[in-house]
Order: C-alpha cells, then sequence, then structure tokens
C-alpha cells in the first residue's frame, strides 16, 4: 500500500495528465478554427467558433457585463429549470427502479412477470418516444420529466437486478441462521450487499438524464439548457450552442461528482460504493 | 472475562441433542444421485463431534442439512427435540469463508443476531462487547471485516454465533482457509470457548490431527457420489485422550493413524 504523500502525488499527477489532454483538445480546436481544417466526416473547423470566443460568451452567459443582451447573465436560470426537471425524473426512476429491481433480482416469479415487458420497452430509444409523448402528453415540462425517468429507468433496473443476482448466498444463509425474518434479509442484506452495483446504476441513469435533458426541452419550453441550444441552432449561434453544450457536460460531470461524494458521505468508511 | 460469566448476559440454551436417523440427500430427481444415504447419528447435549472424510464424502451435505440450509430427501433430522425444517438461531453455523457482512462493523456483525431478534439495542450491545472481548478483538470493534485478517475474520464470525446463544454450533472447515499457525491457535480457542459454552458442537474438518485435537468423537464418512456409493459412515472414533491433548504423544498419533486409515480404506 502507498503512503499517503506518494498517494496524493500520484493522484496530483494523474489530474495533471487530465488537464494536459483537455489542453490539448482546446489547442487543437484553436489550431483548427484558424487554419480552417475539414476534418473526416466533412467536419468543417471553420464553422465553429473560437475557443477564446466561447469562453467570453460562456463568462457572458453566465455573469453578464460582456455583450449585455437577452442572453447575457441567463445561465443560472436555466440551469435551474434543466437541474429540476433532471432530479425529478431521475428521482422518479430510481423510486421506481430500485425496488422493482431488488423484487426482480429476488424473486424468480417478480422476474419472470416483468422480465419480457421489460425487455420489449428497453429497446425504444427515448428519440422515438418523442413524437408519441407530444401527441399524448404535450409540449414541455411534464414531456421532459417522462422522457427523463423513462430513459433513466432501465440502467438502474438492470444494475440493481444483476446486483441482487450476484449477492453472495453464504450471506443470505448467515443472516437465516442468526435468525432474521424474511422481509430483514432483503432489507438488512440483500439491499446494502447490492448497494455498489445500484450506486453503478444510478450514476448511469444521472448521466442519462442530462443527454436526455436537451431532446425533451427542444420543444415548447422557455427555460433551459436543451431549449437554450435549441433557439441558439434556430439563430444559427453556433457559439451559444457550443456554451451550452459546456454547461450540460459540466452540470452532469459535477452531479455525478456531488452523487458519488454524497453516498460516500452518508456510507462514510462503509463499503458500500465502487471504488473510481 | 470467560464465557461463564456472560451466562448472565445470555439466557443461555444449554446444548441441544442432535438426533439424525437414516438420513438420505439425493440431487436431480429419482434418477439423480445420493450424495449420502443411511446416516444415523445421536450427538449428546454438549458433546463435541467432528466429522471428517475426502472430499464428496457428504460431511458438509450433512452439515448444511443439519443447519437448515437443504432439506433431506429421505429421514429426519432433529436438534434439541424439534425437527429441523429451515435456518434457525438454535443452530449458529461458522463457515469455512467467514460469511461476515462486509458493510457491517465488527461489533454491528455480532449484534445483528440479537438485534433480528429484538432484543433492544442496549442490550444487544453489551452482549455483544463481552463476545468480542472474549475473541480478543475489542480493539477491533468499530473495523470493517475487510480491514481485518483471515483468522480475525473467523473470531468476528465465532462471537457472532456465540452472541446469538445457540443451543448447537455447526462449524464446515471453519479454519481450512487459514495459515498453519493461525489454524493452530484457533483450534487452541476454540476448545477454550467450547469448555466454557458447553453448546453441542458438530465440526465438519479434513484435518484427522483436527479432528482428534478438538473431539470428542470423530465420525468417519466415506464414499461419495463420485465414487459410486452414497456417502455415509463408516466408523466413530471415541476420544479418549483427556482435556489436555499432545498432538506429538504417542497415543495421539495412534488414534489419528487408525483413523487416517479409515478414511482411506474408503
Amino acid at each position: 500500500m502507498s503512503s499517503p504523500t506518494t498517494g496524493r502525488s500520484a493522484a496530483a499527477g494523474r489530474a495533471a495528465l487530465g488537464f494536459g489532454v483537455l489542453a490539448g483538445i482546446v489547442g487543437l480546436w484553436h489550431l483548427g478554427v484558424r487554419g480552417q481544417w475539414v476534418l473526416v466526416f466533412d467536419i468543417k473547423m471553420a464553422f465553429l467558433p473560437e475557443p477564446a470566443q466561447v469562453a467570453r460568451l460562456l463568462w457572458d452567459f453566465a455573469f453578464g457585463g460582456v455583450f449585455d443582451d437577452a442572453f447575457s447573465g441567463t445561465l443560472w436560470q436555466h440551469l435551474w429549470a434543466s437541474t429540476g426537471r433532471v432530479l425529478a425524473g431521475f428521482g422518479l426512476a430510481a423510486a421506481l427502479a430500485i425496488p422493482l429491481g431488488v423484487l426482480m433480482g429476488r424473486y424468480r416469479l417478480v422476474h419472470a412477470a416483468f422480465d419480457p415487458a421489460v425487455n420489449l420497452f428497453r429497446p425504444i430509444p427515448a428519440t422515438a418516444w418523442v413524437p408519441l409523448i407530444l401527441l399524448i402528453i404535450g409540449f414541455g415540462s411534464q414531456a421532459t420529466i417522462f422522457l427523463i425517468t423513462l430513459s433513466a429507468f432501465f440502467p438502474i433496473l438492470l444494475n440493481t437486478v444483476a446486483a441482487v443476482r450476484e449477492v453472495p448466498p453464504r450471506l443470505v444463509e448467515a443472516a437465516q441462521m442468526l435468525g432474521t425474518s424474511r422481509a430483514n434479509v432483503l432489507l438488512k442484506v440483500v439491499v446494502p450487499a447490492s448497494t455498489p452495483g445500484i450506486v453503478s446504476g444510478l450514476r448511469i441513469g444521472l448521466g442519462l438524464a442530462w443527454v436526455i435533458l436537451v431532446l425533451g426541452e427542444s420543444n415548447g419550453i422557455e427555460w433551459g439548457l436543451g431549449s437554450m441550444i435549441t433557439l441558439a441552432r434556430e439563430q444559427v449561434r453556433t457559439d451559444r450552442v457550443v456554451v451550452g453544450m459546456i454547461v450540460i457536460g459540466l452540470a452532469g460531470f459535477l452531479s455525478d461528482r456531488i452523487l458519488l461524494h454524497g453516498l460516500r458521505g452518508i456510507f462514510r468508511r462503509r463499503p458500500l460504493v465502487r471504488a473510481t | 472475562m470467560s464465557v461463564s460469566d456472560l451466562s448472565c448476559l445470555t439466557r443461555h440454551t444449554d446444548g441441544g441433542r442432535v438426533l439424525v436417523d437414516d438420513l438420505g440427500k439425493r440431487y436431480g430427481g429419482a434418477a439423480g444421485v445420493d450424495a449420502v444415504a443411511g446416516v444415523s447419528l445421536d450427538i449428546a447435549p454438549g458433546e463435541f463431534v467432528a466429522v471428517v472424510g475426502a472430499s464428496g464424502c457428504g460431511k458438509s451435505t450433512l452439515l448444511r442439512i443439519l443447519a437448515g440450509f437443504e432439506a433431506p430427501t429421505s429421514g429426519t433430522v432433529e436438534v434439541g427435540g424439534r425437527p429441523v425444517t429451515r435456518p434457525g438461531p438454535d443452530r449458529g453455523v461458522v463457515f469455512q469463508d467467514y460469511g461476515l457482512f462486509p458493510w457491517l462493523t465488527v461489533a454491528e456483525n455480532v449484534r445483528f443476531g440479537l438485534r433480528q431478534r429484538g432484543t433492544p439495542r442496549r442490550r444487544a450491545g453489551q452482549i455483544a462487547d463481552a463476545f468480542i472481548e472474549v475473541v480478543g478483538l475489542t480493539r477491533f470493534a468499530d473495523r470493517f471485516p475487510g480491514e481485518l485478517s483471515g483468522g480475525m475474520q473467523q473470531r468476528v464470525a465465532i462471537a457472532r454465533v456465540l452472541a446469538n446463544d445457540p443451543a448447537v454450533l455447526l462449524m464446515d472447515e471453519p479454519f481450512g482457509a487459514l495459515d498453519a499457525l493461525t489454524r493452530t491457535q484457533m483450534q487452541h480457542e476454540l476448545r477454550r470457548l467450547y469448555r466454557e459454552a458447553g453448546t453441542t458442537v458438530v465440526f465438519v474438518t479434513h484435518s484427522i490431527e483436527e479432528a482428534v485435537y478438538l473431539a470428542d468423537r470423530v465420525v468417519v464418512m466415506t464414499g461419495g457420489a463420485a465414487k459410486g456409493v452414497p456417502g455415509h459412515i463408516t466408523e466413530v472414533f471415541p476420544v479418549l485422550l483427556g482435556d489436555d491433548r499432545d498432538v506429538n504423544a504417542a497415543d495421539f498419533n495412534a488414534l489419528e493413524r487408525a483413523i487416517s486409515e479409515r478414511v482411506h480404506a474408503g
């Protein structure tokens, strides 16, 4: 095992490496725009804004004071609206998928009952749901939350089922011989034993929630990062599209960190979250 | 603190009588294979019985049926006068791979059974602390199993079942995964604990020396599905070596050799 100092300096080294790659990407982006590179897939770099221009716009989007137009300083309101939809959709998905997944993983009969339906609905992509949802729910926040719930539901469910099935039978036997009731075998042994797998499913689900957000918010919504990107595309404002993409990327990254560290804070030293 | 001092903390069930009559276990239905057949055994309350035999002779199957993890296909099993139908806290099991809950601390693992059976939190804590002290792990009470050595984890597992006050202790090659030195030490400790706790013990092992060192009687099982003969009891050896046993003594070695010949004769 490495000492704390070498562990910390190794971690710093890895972080520096990661930032180096990011800086390299930004550098290539800058050079590509300047040099009007045409890449594979006929990517015309000349159509992109320069990184510095995007940085200025991002600052203005967040804090205003640069361009002072309708776009300036509105980031937080867009982000707030989007975060609310992501949390609602993700929370609902988790609340449905975890209990169902635990029961499906533990009881053959429940698995037999729900597995065909799950496998039939799961391959339908969110994009294919959009036309139907617009017809039966209509444009707006509810449709977006529904799409997010739908998309986050399956990864959480499948990871939960797999985690429950991988619970060592030995732990169940140990609980039984100690006099644990059936209900508590499920709650006090099966659920904690599958928590690392469930958390993996939650992280995938939360990531997908941000992906699907843009799709849901592209219709009939005033405030939200997806609607901001959609509007920018209609106005052919490539720079604003890129700014919106960066904000969604950061929001997704940060929400994953918050989920992971929040859970670590709750679990403390208990080995309930996989090491990353 | 000795276990007898702990009797005020637990209800201290006396050792239970174990009665196995013409037991059979067949896997795979009518056309399947017999893992064990015709096993009968009468174990007195408080007796320490070791079951030895080669791999696949059905000794672990016998133990799992006693624990209630598996149902026999024929014959009956009674512990403390009641037929065994499922796992229960009257039969504490110690597994070779410990079976501790990795997300619970040592203290929480030892408390687990008591809490599940409705012992109030405070009292469960006191009983657990006392048994953790008995196995010498007080300093590690707030550690997680993953932070402990194999020998320490097995001590936690033993404390966990003893705290639950079982009538019978079922041990399935409990020291099989430990290094030789730790193993000897654990055997020594188990003898001390057994004498103080007074529970009945059924101890499955493939080490004849371990069986002779620990047990009042050594049951030899032979056969097994792979041999074409169902696993069965060939002979039962009483161990009349007193309480202070020396693994290097002549009478110890003579008994060990006699049992070994019986095990390998098949």
